[in-house]
């Protein structure tokens, strides 16, 4: 399938760039008219893969993010996530709710999110290997 | 993210203005544990009509928030949510801290 456009970014896992994150996403998708609504589940999504990646992903160095984000012909938009961080076990066991290894800064509520703001989640890992999160979320828009 | 703490007659009312992210978190949870250290609550609102965005980080600070007031017998409550934090609220299940300010304005008309 081509991309009718894309943007691919990548940045430290530092916790500042969860902002920049959302906003870049933001600016990204309103070629499609995305309705309010649309846009706060869009960035809520992306915030949520960002700082898992940020929070989780490298719990001993400074590693790397790579965002991207395409839109698909129909109007589609696809964001991947992606880190090359300590990876998940067990991603079906992370992905039930309330199921956290962050202490109680955490509410283990990320991917619960994710699945409930956009149409389709997929999560690849491999422990030491890293994690790709990738979303689709067809837009209505406003038009 | 700014927190405005405000206490009258036994409720502590702090208000988030701004973006409630992971970023953010720790220092919305140090604002309200001030506040409530120093005014010692029966009752503390969340007022969240500030906030331009709010995601699970926000939800783990209201939970924890929820956890310290409860063991001074104090109880928390979240108000005025935009849409964008009522709907994270609403799927991670906590729309029954929310005080419902829609139907007070109604029933005082
Ligand atoms: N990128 C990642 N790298 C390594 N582990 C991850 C990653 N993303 C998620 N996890 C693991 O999956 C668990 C569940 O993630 P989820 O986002 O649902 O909850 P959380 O991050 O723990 O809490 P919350 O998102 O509510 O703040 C995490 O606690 C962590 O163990
Ligand atoms: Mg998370």
């Amino acid at each position: 399938m081509k991309a009718e456009n894309y943007i691919k970014l990548e940045f430290p896992a530092r916790a500042v760039n969860e902002g920049f994150a959302r906003a870049a996403v933001a600016a990204f998708v309103s070629q499609l008219d995305p309705t309010l609504t649309e846009l706060g589940d869009l960035k809520t999504a992306v915030s949520e893969a960002v700082t898992n990646a940020v929070v989780h992903a490298y719990p001993d160095s400074l590693g790397v993010i790579q965002l991207r984000a395409r839109i698909l012909p129909g109007g589609e938009l696809e964001l991947v996530i992606k880190d090359k961080g300590v990876g998940i076990g067990d991603v079906e066991r992370a992905r039930t709710p309330l199921y956290t290894t962050g202490g109680e800064e955490r509410s283990g509520m990320g991917f619960t999110i994710m699945e409930g703001f956009t149409d389709k989640l997929r999560v690849r890992s491999a422990p030491g290997r890293g994690t790709t999160v990738t979303m689709r979320r067809r837009l209505t828009g406003r038009g | 993210m700014q927190t405005y703490p405000f206490y009258s007659s036994g409720c502590l009312t702090v208000r988030f203005v701004g973006e409630l992210d992971h970023a953010a978190a720790a220092g919305a949870m140090r604002a309200v544990t001030a506040a409530a250290e120093e005014f010692l609550p029966r009752r503390c609102v969340l007022d969240l009509s500030g906030l331009s965005f709010m995601d699970s980080s926000g939800v783990a600070v209201i939970l924890r928030a929820k956890r310290m007031l409860s063991a001074t017998g104090a109880e928390l409550m979240v108000s005025s949510p935009p849409e964008q934090a009522r709907r994270v609220l609403e799927l991670a299940g906590l729309s029954e801290l929310l005080i419902d300010t829609e139907r007070k304005e109604v029933n005082s008309r």
